[in-house]
């Protein structure tokens, strides 16, 4: 892995900012933007020159900016589904389990068989709606691997703007066509600013 | 040179036509004054970050007491009896189930606001989503305390859940009132992980904001490490919209179950197929109002919060207000053609006795209040003052509790036999520990105001309109 060790480096006709202690790895580079509008094109951009370990960084969701990307729909909606059915085979398997067989219970004169399931329907519906909500939500959490206590993004110091109204790019030094040379050249040429090498922590081992 | 020109000038003419096109048809803006994505951040979040205000302290100051009525009174309850409420053996249900449903019924404005505008594209409820749903749990968690206590013996309550227990006994799934366990409990949890979801990018701007190392500390366990990529964005954007489209039939379905209460009764007055939407209406209703009754006074204390809480946001809710109003006013007038047209006398005797019975003030009050009260916004006027959008609200607010009282009490009092006929009496134990639940509800509030972002801020920067990726380009 290559490193860079001065505090500013020069390449060609520009300067790259450090972030993060530099005697650790290097993360990736990043870069600042200032609009929406100027993140989506160079997303393509990035997008087009073939690269897969990288991230749009925005304060707020942008439309489109998934195909800018080049990402394929998120798969949670599937996990979502398990989670449904799991739980109305958990309700069907907690109702009739127990009032058929561990307590079979008859009320207003009707045991449990095939005409009187209408009335076990909002349990069903309702453990259906709370299995998959908590998959939704700790699915989510599992997919974009949250929680976890810290990020080589956050030794940016420009990068605390993310959650304001700056928006930035960041190429993993990770990425198989990540060379410094021209990645750089890349980031340059989008139109943004405030290039920067950002390092791992120094105890973090990738 | 001159074809390019000539080029030019064409692009600039449909230009200028398309925009002209706009005008037309421009819809007010979402955030006034032409506020930047920065300027919501460091005003949203400021509220968080400042001094605490001198206002904040003494409204807590009243609220806490109050609320601590609560469960002290709840405490002489148990360790008492039940004996100590007012409820009787005809009137068995009495103010309990009523505030229970009254509770119940404002959350849904706040799940409302969140889920069905979501899925259904209306970008004005962004600035108010977060406020409505923190209201949503607050007022559950205030409903839930009623059907807790209302069993009766509460260390028994565990006999709700179905767990193995030493009598080998297992619930009665078919009871509606367990699927109102069921229901109230789904609800209040994903109210809670909706609510939650929907913070996570606003926490992670107040951490980013923090400068002192508690407060980072505190902000930055909650934000969960959030750093706003687009690969975080597109699961989250995907759990949001499952958590909405969740949501919807979640809190139909609810005050459904709730309905279902006294629909599958044979009380008259209760046993009506109307039950389900006529309830889910009015909890819309009495919600929306309850919304506006909690932000009009924060907007008027924070007055830049007008420019996200606009003009156009009031008046929208007051039109849904109208319009739910007048579904309510036609399900009351529909019970009564019912009661008169299914010939059945007991069913006509407790609408008699609703309207013209001992407890005829009850009734009247809750026509006025919910049905006459909310046809003033027909009148544009109306809708955009704003005290008269208040005035209408309080009276919504009683109008919604009269209409819970009216079909408990007044329906329980009078039902086959005149010989068990009775009337019920709120003890001072009953009021009190009612209004302690407001206690509560605007302690909890006050809290949320202090340390929570109170306006979605990531949601109000998108809808602006550089949020676009395509703002300004011509297409």
């Amino acid at each position: 892995m290559e490193k860079i060790t001065n505090s500013k480096m020069n390449m060609k006709n520009s300067t790259i900012a450090i972030a993060g202690p530099t005697q650790a790895q290097l993360f990736g580079l990043g870069i600042e933007f200032q609009s929406a509008r100027d993140l989506y094109h160079a997303a393509q951009k990035v997008r087009d020159a073939g690269y897969t370990r990288w991230d749009t960084y925005s304060p707020f969701p942008i439309h489109g900016m998934d195909e800018a990307m080049g990402l394929q729909k998120s798969w949670l909606s599937a996990l979502v589904f398990i989670g449904g059915l799991v739980g109305l085979s958990s309700a069907l398997l907690l109702e009739f389990g127990t009032s058929s067989f561990l307590y079979p219970l008859v009320v207003a004169g009707k045991p449990t068989n095939l005409f009187t399931i209408p009335a076990f329907f909002p349990i069903m519906f309702e453990l259906t709606i709370l299995f998959s909500a908590l998959t939704a939500t700790f699915g989510m959490f599992a997919l974009n691997g949250l929680p976890r206590w810290n990020h080589p993004v956050f030794n940016w110091d420009r990068f605390m703007k993310v959650t304001e109204d700056k928006f930035f790019i960041a190429i993993e030094a990770s990425d198989r066509k990540f060379s410094l040379e021209e990645t750089t050249a890349l980031l340059n040429s989008l139109g943004g600013s405030h290039l920067t090498a950002i390092h791992h922590d120094a105890e973090e081992k990738t | 040179m001159e074809q390019e020109a000539q080029h030019n000038s064409a692009v600039q003419t449909t230009h200028e036509l398309s925009s002209s096109k706009h005008n037309d048809i421009a819809r007010p803006p979402l955030v006034l004054n032409k506020r930047t994505m920065g300027w919501i951040s460091s005003y949203v979040s400021t509220i968080v970050e400042s001094k605490t205000p001198l206002w904040w302290y003494i409204s807590i100051a009243v609220t806490s007491p109050i609320a601590l009525i609560t469960p002290l009174l709840l405490i002489y309850l148990v360790s008492t009896g039940v004996g100590v409420w007012g409820n009787n053996s005809p009137v068995a249900w009495a103010w309990d189930i009523t505030n229970f449903v009254f509770w119940i019924g404002i959350g849904h404005a706040g799940t409302l606001i969140s889920a069905i505008l979501f899925l259904t594209r209306q970008k004005w409820r962004t600035s108010i989503n977060r406020a409505a749903e923190a209201m949503t749990l607050f007022a559950v968690v205030c409903a839930g305390l009623y059907p807790l206590f209302h069993v009766g013996r509460v260390w028994k309550v565990y006999f709700l859940a179905p767990i193995p227990n030493s009598n080998a006994i297992w619930q009665n799934f078919r009871s509606p009132l367990l699927w109102d366990v069921f229901a109230v409990s789904t609800y209040f949890t994903v109210s809670v992980l909706f609510w939650y979801t929907g913070l996570i990018p606003d926490l992670a701007t107040i951490r980013d904001r923090c400068t002192t190392k508690i407060k980072k500390f505190f902000y930055g366990i909650l934000a969960l490490g959030w750093r706003g990529g687009n690969r975080q964005w597109r699961h989250y954007e995907m759990a949001y919209l499952l958590l909405a489209g969740l949501s919807t039939p979640l809190v139909l379905s609810v005050h459904s179950v709730v309905s279902f209460d006294f629909a599958t009764s044979v009380i008259p007055g209760w046993h009506a197929t109307i039950f389900p939407p006529y309830f889910v209406a009015g909890a819309i209703f009495g919600g929306f109002a309850m919304v506006l009754t909690i932000m009009l006074p924060a907007r008027a204390i924070y007055p830049q919060l007008h420019d996200m809480i606009t003009p156009m946001h009031i008046d929208k809710m007051c039109k849904v207000i109208l319009l739910t109003g007048s579904i309510v006013g036609y399900a009351y007038l529909m019970e009564l053609f019912m009661a008169w047209y299914g010939a059945n006398p007991f069913e006509r005797a407790a609408f008699w006795y609703r309207a013209f019975g001992p407890y005829w003030w009850a009734y009247w009050s809750m026509m006025f209040c919910n049905v006459i009260s909310p046809q003033v916004f027909w009148f544009p006027w109306c809708r955009k003052n704003i005290f008269a959008v208040f005035i209408v609200c309080m009276f919504v607010n009683a109008g919604m509790w009269f209409e819970r009282f009216v079909i408990i009490a007044t329906t329980l009092a009078r039902d086959f036999l005149p010989s068990s006929w009775g009337m019920f009496h709120p003890t001072w134990v009953d009021i009190f520990t009612f209004i302690g639940t407001f206690g509560i509800f605007g302690t909890l509030f006050l809290l949320f105001v202090r340390f929570l972002p109170m306006i979605c801020m990531f949601e109000v920067k998108a809808v602006l309109p550089e949020a676009n990726p395509h703002y300004g380009e011509d297409h």
